[in-house]
């Protein structure tokens, strides 16, 4: 490699600050209008500094806040049970693939189609099925359900790059050694997947708490958070909607985060365990 | 096996919920879609009735046609811009940038304005590009306009704003992935033949990162075919797309004909997607 750096390097790096700047600059204008003076509106300049906009947010019947501390549950509870379920089906289906059996074919084309039909159409279909069964949708079913159409595909995809990566002489060595199939998924597969299928869940978390056109017309009464913010965002005056940004914002951090560093700490007991006890 | 079930078993045990979702919350709905695209309705009901005229509806007017020619104008300028916003960024990051660490920081400082919801995210143009936005105040304090600019907001020009601030990481990241797997060699022995860094991108690069382009192609156009909510926010209701439409007419429970401009655009966008899929093998692209 060259020590000197080639011009191109210097004009991509300045595309890089532009690009970033275009991905940012919309969400900085947020995080600092949620700190808008109370005699402030929705757009610069800012007419002091204040916190006044997140405790409207916090204050019973505040005004432009609508029922965004429910959605929030709702969604949280949703996103929760769409995450588990996406990794329990997503693994199990993925491990599938590591044999060949007739049918397989069906299980990846379903999966690419549900992943490229537009999400309305699917939200679409299933809330005339209900219609047709003479059902009345239901977040525990109907909703969930509906979620699960977005966040499997995407698990399914993921599962074939984490086995992709995988060297199967682990496994082979554990079956010479007399491992049964059970044992050889609880402690050979399972610790070397195991940051993927964190991976897998924070996809089914996060594709779950953004979704709105397939869950939309199946969860029954209440809205989730996308909805209630879409509701919010036609009546918005104040900038109660950025306070509510820059807060949802910092708990996705924080979450995001947080799994990154349980990740990574058991990536590392794994390695120090085999530090420990060298084969 | 030690539980006693036939490897072929054993794995279609492993499938069945994943195939049983599938099949009961996509492919059934999307059927009974296609038949109710062929029933009578009467108001907010459906009449089971063989009925054409939601089929002959779509042709018989320009509207179908209107709306198609301004969505396939999104997809192909918004396909463009991020083809090229991806391709150049994700180059830069993986033939320039050298060191690992700032690559992983880099690439995480792509995907963070992605934990902020959608709608917020959108709703943050307005202090933007409204008319007292910040952009208009800095051409105005610059002298280059005297009024403000009024087509920033709530036009088409905000519109494809929003969906290339959006999807510019969907095609980012899977041509990232083709281009993760291009060997150094390969690269240095193009400049040991002393090709220029052009030729170099052109006649070595593009051709082994065609399977990303293809990923990065149908999320972006399949992304802004089903969209009805930028477009009706950020347009301020001013610009509609097939999504939109059908969107309204479920809305006003005419299920009848929005299932038949449903299937319409099913079969749009599932050729689209087939023919595309012809050119690459996801499956094997994904564990190699």
């Amino acid at each position: 490699m060259g020590k000197r750096r080639p011009v191109s390097y210097y004009l991509l790096s300045l595309f890089f600050a532009a690009f970033l700047l275009f991905l940012y600059g919309p969400m900085i204008c947020v995080y600092l209008l949620s700190f808008q003076g109370p005699e402030g509106g929705m757009s610069f300049p800012m007419r002091g500094f204040s916190t006044v906009w997140f405790e409207t947010l916090f204050k019973p019947g505040g005004r432009g806040v609508g029922d965004i501390h429910n959605s929030f549950f709702r969604s949280m509870r949703m996103a929760a049970i769409v995450a588990v379920l996406t990794m329990l089906i997503g693994v199990a289906a993925g491990m599938s693939f590591r044999r060949r059996y007739p049918g397989a074919n069906f299980v990846f084309y379903s999966a690419i189609t549900s992943m490229v039909v537009p999400g309305i159409l699917v939200g679409f279909g299933i809330s005339l099925a209900l219609n047709v069964l003479g059902l009345r949708p239901d977040w525990w079913y109907s909703g969930i359900g509906a979620q699960l159409t977005w966040s499997l595909p995407f698990a399914l995809l993921i599962m074939f790059i984490i086995m992709g990566r995988f060297d199967r002489s682990y496994e082979e060595a554990a079956t010479d050694l007399g491992a049964t199939s059970r044992q050889r998924f609880q402690y050979v597969i399972l610790p070397l997947i195991l940051p993927g299928i964190i991976g897998i869940m924070m996809a089914g978390f996060t594709s779950s708490y953004e979704e709105a056109a397939r869950g939309a017309l199946n969860i029954g009464t209440g809205n989730t958070m996308p909805m209630e913010l879409t509701a919010l965002l036609g009546a918005a005056t104040t900038p109660v909607m950025f306070a509510i940004g820059t807060l949802t914002t910092l708990f996705m951090f924080v979450t995001v985060i947080g799994t990154l560093l349980i990740t990574m700490s058991l990536a590392r007991r794994r390695q120090l365990r085999l530090v420990a006890q060298p084969a | 096996m030690a539980v006693g079930v036939s490897p072929r078993t054993a794995s279609w045990l492993q499938a069945t919920p994943f195939a049983l979702i599938m099949t009961a919350l996509v492919i059934v709905p999307l059927g009974i879609i296609v038949v109710v695209s062929f029933m009578d309705y009467g108001f907010a009901e459906i009449i089971p009735e063989f009925f054409i005229g939601n089929w002959t509806d779509i042709f018989k007017s320009t509207l179908t046609l209107d709306l198609y020619e301004t969505v396939l104008r999104h997809i192909v300028i918004v396909w463009a811009i991020t083809l090229v916003l991806g391709f150049t960024v994700a180059y830069y990051l993986l033939f320039h940038v050298r060191s690992n660490f700032w690559r992983a920081i880099f690439l995480t400082a792509c995907v963070v304005p992605f934990w902020t919801s959608g709608v917020v995210r959108s709703v943050s143009w307005v202090p933007l590009l409204g008319r007292e936005g910040l952009v208009n105040q800095a051409l105005m304090g610059m002298g280059f306009i005297q009024q403000p600019i009024s087509w920033l907001l709530y036009s088409e020009f905000s519109v494809l704003l929003v969906y290339v601030n959006m999807l510019t990481l969907a095609m980012l990241g899977p041509i990232a992935n083709s281009m993760a797997k291009i060997s150094p060699s390969v690269i240095q022995a193009a400049r040991d033949q002393g090709a220029t860094e052009w030729q170099t991108i052109v006649e070595v690069i593009i051709p082994l990162i065609k399977p990303g382009i293809v990923v990065g192609t149908i999320f972006v156009v399949t992304a802004v075919m089903g969209d009805g909510f930028i477009v009706k926010s950020m347009s301020g209701n001013q610009v509609n797309t097939p999504a939109g439409a059908i969107m309204n007419e479920i809305n006003a429970l005419q299920y009848p004909p929005a299932a038949a401009k449903s299937v319409l655009m099913l079969v749009i966008v599932l050729l689209f997607v087939g023919t595309l899929l012809r050119f690459v093998d996801i499956r094997k692209e994904l564990a190699r």
